[in-house]
C-alpha cells in the first residue's frame, strides 16, 4: 500500500516504492503484516527461550574475547589473593581475570550463566505447554521433533559452556562425563581417550568443548531455532477453542502493530529481568572453587539444574554391574547415563508418532485441548514430570540431607522408591482428577451453575437453586455440547452477579454502573 | 470463503476508484489475505480525552526513565571505581560496581518494555480478526503438477532407465561420504593401558626404583606425620606426581587406630595379604571413586567410611574399603606399600586392579571380587 500513487507522497512512500522496484516487496510486506496471531499468555513461553537466545549470543561474544580456551598450566598473578601462585590452567586463569580484571566482565558471565538457566527453564515450560495441550499434534510433529533436539543441543551447549571455566566443579562434572563415557560398551576407554585427547583430563579438551561451545552448538541451535519459528509462522499458530473458532481459521490480532509490539516489549521486558539478575545474584562463583584437581571435591557439587535430574538418577541407580569375566564389564552408570539419557532424548521424539497410533487419530488438529480432556496423556505427562522433579531432587539430596538433617542414605532409599512409586500414584490421581474436571464441566452444562440460594421444598428437603445455561426442558436438564473450552462456573462468569476481584493490584474485573458485570470474554470470545 | 461466520463474505472492491477511503483499500488488502475484522474499535473513544492523554504521559515517562537508567549505567560502567583490590566491604565503592550496572541495565530494558507494551495493550485500537487458515496439502491440481514434474525430472535424469549408473554413483557416493568424516579420525587414539597403570609404576616412571609418597607440595612422607586416627592424600613422588596428568594416582594414606587395623587384617582380601599390603596400622586406598571417578574425600572417623560427595558411594574403610552404599560397585584398590630404610614410605608396587570408574574391557580378576 506504501507505493499506491496519490495518498501520500511522504519519504516513506518513495522509499517503499523504490524497494518495491527492486525487490517486490508489496504483495508478501502485505500479507506479513496482516498476519492474524492468536492470543493466550500461555504461547509466549517459547518466546522467553527466543529472547534468552539472543541475550546469550551477545553476552557470550563479549565472554569470548577475553576468554582463552587453553590447558597450558600458567601460575596466577592475577588480583585474587587467594588464589595467588596457584598453578592453573590458562582457561581457568583467564576465566579469573574475566571475573575480577575486566571491567563489566563479572556482570557479563553472571548475565550469560542466567540467560541460559532461563533458556533451559523456559524450554521445559514451554515443551509442558506443548505436550499438554496436544499442541504436537499433526501436522506439527515435526516442530515438536526440532524443540526436543533444540532442547539437547542447549543440555549439552550449557554443560559444555559451565565446563570451560576449568574449575574444581566444572572439572568434576566433566570427570563424570568421562566416567560415563567409559562405561559404553566396547567404544567406551576409545571414546573416552576420543574425548580428552588420551587420559582425562589431558590438555585438550577444553580447546574441543570451545570450538564446539561457541561455533557449532550455536550455529546449529541458531539454524534449527530459524526453521522452529519458521514453521510455526507457515503452518499458523495452534488456538484454544472457544466461540468462532474452528480447526480452518485463526482468531487473534494482526501481527504488525500488535504482535510485534508485544513480542519487542516482552523482550526487553526479559532482558531487563536478566540484567538485572547477572547484577544482583551471584552465580557460579568460580574463584571459590578452585583450579580443578582430580584428588579435590567438596559436598554440594551439584551440576546447573537441567543437569540435575540425570545426576539424581546416577546417584539412585542400585549398584547392579554386569561382569563378563574375564574381559568384559558392564558398570551401573551405564544404565542411568547412557541408556536413561538416550530414551529421554529418544521417547520425546517419538512421543507424537506413538500417540498417533496408539490413539488411531490420523486427523490435522489446529484447536488445542485442555489437558482435562485428555486424561491419558495428561496423567502420562504428570507422571514424566514427577519422575524428573524427583530425579532432580536426588542430584541435590545431599544438600537436602544437610540442610533438613535427614540421613543421607534415607534420601537416597526415598529417590529410589519415589521414583518406582511417586509417578504411578501421580498417574493415578491426575488421572481421577481430570475424569472429575470433565464431569463437572457436563454436569454444569446439564444442570446449570451453583447460585448459591438454598430452597426448602414442602417435604422440608433442602435443594440448591441451579442457573441453567440455556432453555431447560421439563426435567430441568440442558442439552449443551461441550465444546472444548472453558465452562462458567460461577454465577459472575455468566454475568448474573458483580464480578469476582481479579487483578494482582488492581482489580481488572470492575462491575458496570447497573451492577451487572461488563467484562464477559470468557463467554463472549473464548478469551481467558 | 471463510467457514467461521454466517455473515457474506465481504465484495471484491474496485481499486481503481478514486472515491475509496483509505479504510476500504486497507480492507481489501484483508480480503485478498482471507481476513475479516470481528471486532475494531479505537481504545479511545473520543480522542484526545484526559485519559487518552494520561496514558500518553505515561509511556512517555517510561521511555524518558529508560533514557535515564541507560544514562545511568554507561556513566556507572565508565566512571563507577571497579577495580578489585582484595576484600571489601559494603562500604566500598567497588562492592557496587556489579550490581549497579545490573540494577541501571535492567531498570532502563525494563522501563522501555513496560513502555512499549503499555503502547500496545492501552493505545492501540482494540481489535480481533479471524484469518482462514487453510490446512491440510496442496490441491489436487498442485499435487498432480508437481508429480508430473517430478516424475518427468526423474525421467529427464534416466534414474529409471540406467540402474547401472544409479548404483555407481551409490557406490562412488559412500566412500566420498566417508571420506568426509574420515578426518574425524584424528581424535581417535589407542587408550592403550591408560586406565590400568597410574603413576605409581616404578618401571614406567622411576627406573624401577620404589616410587615414595609425597605430599601436594612435593614433602616425602614419613610414618610420623600422620596421627593414629589421621588420613592424608598423597602422591607418587615423581615428575608432576600431585597433577592432574597423573589424574588415578592420588591415594588416601590413613593411619587407623588399633582396633580398626585389627579388623581390616582380619577381613583383607588374599590378593592384598600375599603382597602385605598394609604398613602397621596405616593402609593406602587409592582416592579415586570406583563409580565415575570422583575423589572420594570425605573419611568419617566414627563410622570408618569413606564417602564420594558426587554420588554419595560410601566405602567401608575396615573392609577393603568394599562398597556399602550407593551406585559404586568395587572396592577402593589398596597400594601395598612399606617403608624404606630412609624411612619415607615407598610403593611395593603399583594398584593390583586398575583403580577409578569400571569400564567395559576392565580385566576381571577373580581374586578382586572374593575374599
Amino acid at each position: 500500500m506504501k507505493r499506491r500513487k496519490g495518498t501520500s507522497d511522504s519519504l516513506v512512500t518513495k522509499a517503499g516504492g523504490e524497494l518495491d522496484d527492486r525487490f517486490k516487496l508489496a504483495l508478501p510486506a502485505r500479507i506479513l503484516f496482516n498476519k492474524v496471531f492468536p492470543d493466550h499468555w500461555s504461547f509466549l513461553l517459547g518466546e522467553i527461550a527466543l529472547f534468552s537466545f539472543i541475550l546469550l549470543l551477545l553476552s557470550g561474544t563479549f565472554l569470548a574475547l577475553f576468554f582463552e580456551p587453553s590447558m597450558v598450566e600458567v601460575t596466577y598473578k592475577g588480583v585474587y589473593v587467594p588464589l595467588q601462585g596457584v598453578e592453573m590452567s590458562q582457561a581457568y586463569a583467564s576465566a579469573l581475570d574475566l571475573s575480577f580484571e575486566v571491567r563489566g566482565g563479572l556482570f557479563m558471565r553472571q548475565m550469560h550463566h542466567w540467560s541460559t538457566l532461563l533458556f533451559m527453564a523456559s524450554i521445559l515450560i514451554h515443551m509442558l505447554r506443548i505436550f499438554f495441550t496436544g499442541a504436537f499434534r499433526a501436522p506439527r510433529e515435526t516442530n515438536w521433533m526440532i524443540g526436543i533436539v533444540l532442547f539437547w543441543l542447549g543440555f549439552f551447549e550449557g554443560f559444555f559452556g559451565y565446563s570451560l571455566p576449568d574449575d574444581g566443579l566444572s572439572g568434576t562434572g566433566l570427570r563424570i562425563m568421562e566416567g560415563m563415557t567409559e562405561s559404553i560398551p566396547f567404544i567406551g576407554p576409545w571414546a573416552s581417550a576420543a574425548l580428552f585427547g588420551g587420559q582425562f583430563p589431558g590438555t585438550s579438551v577444553i580447546s574441543m568443548l570451545y570450538i564446539i561451545h561457541v561455533f557449532v552448538f550455536p550455529l546449529l541451535i541458531l539454524a534449527l531455532i530459524t526453521v522452529h519459528i519458521g514453521l510455526v509462522f507457515a503452518q499458523k499458530h495452534t488456538q484454544w477453542p472457544g466461540p468462532g473458532r474452528t480447526e480452518h481459521n485463526v482468531v487473534g490480532f494482526r501481527m504488525f502493530p500488535n504482535y510485534v509490539m508485544k513480542q519487542i516489549g516482552f523482550m526487553l521486558f526479559i532482558w531487563g529481568v536478566l540484567g538485572a539478575m547477572a547484577g544482583l545474584f551471584q552465580i557460579n562463583p568460580i574463584w571459590l572453587f578452585g583450579p580443578y584437581e582430580v584428588s579435590v571435591v567438596s559436598s554440594a557439587s551439584q551440576p546447573d539444574f537441567y543437569v540435575m535430574y540425570l545426576d539424581g538418577l546416577i546417584r539412585l541407580f542400585p549398584a547392579w554391574e554386569l561382569r563378563f569375566p574375564p574381559y568384559f564389564t558392564l558398570p551401573p552408570v551405564f544404565w542411568p547415563g547412557i541408556v536413561g539419557m538416550g530414551l529421554s532424548v529418544m521417547l520425546p521424539l517419538l512421543y507424537p508418532a506413538l500417540e498417533r497410533r496408539f490413539a488411531k487419530d490420523r486427523g490435522h488438529h489446529n484447536l488445542l485441548q485442555r489437558p482435562r480432556d485428555n486424561a491419558g496423556r495428561t496423567s502420562l505427562g504428570v507422571m514424566v514430570v514427577v519422575f524428573w522433579i524427583i530425579g532432580v531432587i536426588s542430584g541435590g539430596n545431599d544438600v537436602f540431607a544437610e540442610k533438613f538433617d535427614i540421613s543421607l542414605n534415607a534420601m537416597t532409599w526415598a529417590g529410589r522408591i519415589g521414583l518406582v512409586v511417586l509417578p504411578i500414584i501421580a498417574y493415578y490421581v491426575t488421572y481421577r482428577i481430570c475424569l472429575g474436571l470433565q464431569q463437572h464441566d457436563r454436569e454444569v452444562l446439564a444442570h446449570g451453575l451453583e447460585t448459591g440460594i438454598l430452597m426448602r421444598d414442602p417435604n422440608g428437603r433442602f435443594y440448591e437453586v441451579h442457573q441453567p445455561l440455556a432453555e431447560p426442558d421439563e426435567h430441568g436438564h440442558t442439552e449443551l455440547e461441550y465444546n472444548g473450552w472453558v465452562v462458567p462456573k460461577k454465577m459472575n462468569r455468566i454475568g448474573a452477579l458483580p464480578p469476582a476481584d481479579k487483578g494482582f493490584f488492581k482489580s481488572i474485573e470492575e462491575p458496570s454502573e447497573d451492577g451487572r458485570a461488563e467484562r464477559r470474554d470468557e463467554i463472549e470470545s473464548g478469551k481467558h | 470463503m471463510s467457514a467461521h461466520n454466517d455473515s457474506n463474505p465481504p465484495e471484491p472492491v474496485d481499486l481503481s476508484n478514486p472515491k475509496l477511503s483509505r479504510f476500504e483499500v486497507y480492507k481489501e488488502g484483508l480480503r485478498r489475505d482471507d481476513i475479516e475484522i470481528i471486532h475494531y474499535e479505537p481504545r479511545f473513544k473520543k480522542p484526545g480525552t484526559k485519559a487518552e492523554k494520561r496514558m500518553e504521559r505515561i509511556v512517555g515517562g517510561l521511555f524518558l526513565f529508560a533514557g535515564l537508567f541507560a544514562t545511568a549505567f554507561v556513566v556507572a560502567y565508565i566512571w563507577w571505581p571497579w577495580e578489585y583490590d582484595g576484600p571489601a566491604t559494603w562500604r566500598d565503592l567497588q562492592t557496587w560496581y556489579t550490581p549497579v550496572l545490573g540494577t541501571s541495565l535492567g531498570l532502563a530494558l525494563l522501563c522501555f518494555a513496560v513502555g512499549v507494551l503499555t503502547w500496545a495493550k492501552k493505545l492501540l485500537p482494540i481489535e480481533e480478526l479471524v484469518q482462514d487458515r487453510h490446512d491440510g496439502g496442496s490441491t489436487a491440481d498442485d499435487r498432480k503438477i508437481a508429480e508430473a514434474t517430478v516424475d518427468n525430472m526423474v525421467e529427464d535424469i534416466g534414474l529409471k532407465r540406467r540402474p547401472f549408473l544409479v548404483k555407481a554413483a551409490l557406490l562412488g557416493a559412500a566412500p566420498l561420504g566417508l571420506a568426509a568424516i574420515a578426518p574425524l579420525g584424528a581424535l581417535i587414539k589407542d587408550p592403550g593401558d591408560m586406565l590400568t597403570v597410574t603413576g605409581w609404576n616404578a618401571e614406567r616412571h622411576n627406573d624401577g626404583e620404589p616410587i615414595r609418597f609425597m605430599m601436594k607440595d612435593g614433602a616425602l612422607v614419613r610414618p610420623d606425620m600422620v596421627s593414629v586416627g589421621g588420613q592424608i592424600t598423597v602422591y607418587p613422588a615423581i615428575d608432576h606426581g600431585a597433577t592432574n596428568q597423573f589424574p588415578t594416582s592420588p591415594v588416601l594414606l590413613i593411619h587407623l587406630r588399633d582396633a580398626d587395623a585389627e579388623v581390616l587384617r582380619g577381613n583383607l582380601y588374599p590378593m592384598y595379604q600375599d603382597v602385605d599390603a598394609l604398613w602397621g596400622n596405616f593402609v593406602a586406598y587409592s582416592k579415586i571413586c570406583t563409580h565415575v571417578g570422583c575423589p572420594t574425600s570425605l573419611y568419617e572417623q566414627q563410622s570408618q567410611r569413606l564417602l564420594c560427595p558426587c554420588h554419595q558411594s560410601q566405602f567401608n574403610v575396615v573392609d577393603n574399603a568394599a562398597p556399602v552404599f550407593g551406585p559404586a560397585t568395587r572396592h577402593l584398590p589398596m597400594l601395598p606399600f612399606t617403608v624404606d630404610e630412609e624411612g619415607f614410605f615407598i610403593a611395593k608396587s603399583d594398584f593390583l586392579v586398575p583403580p577409578g570408574p569400571a569400564f567395559w574391557n576392565r580385566p576381571s580378576l577373580p581374586e578382586e571380587d572374593e575374599k
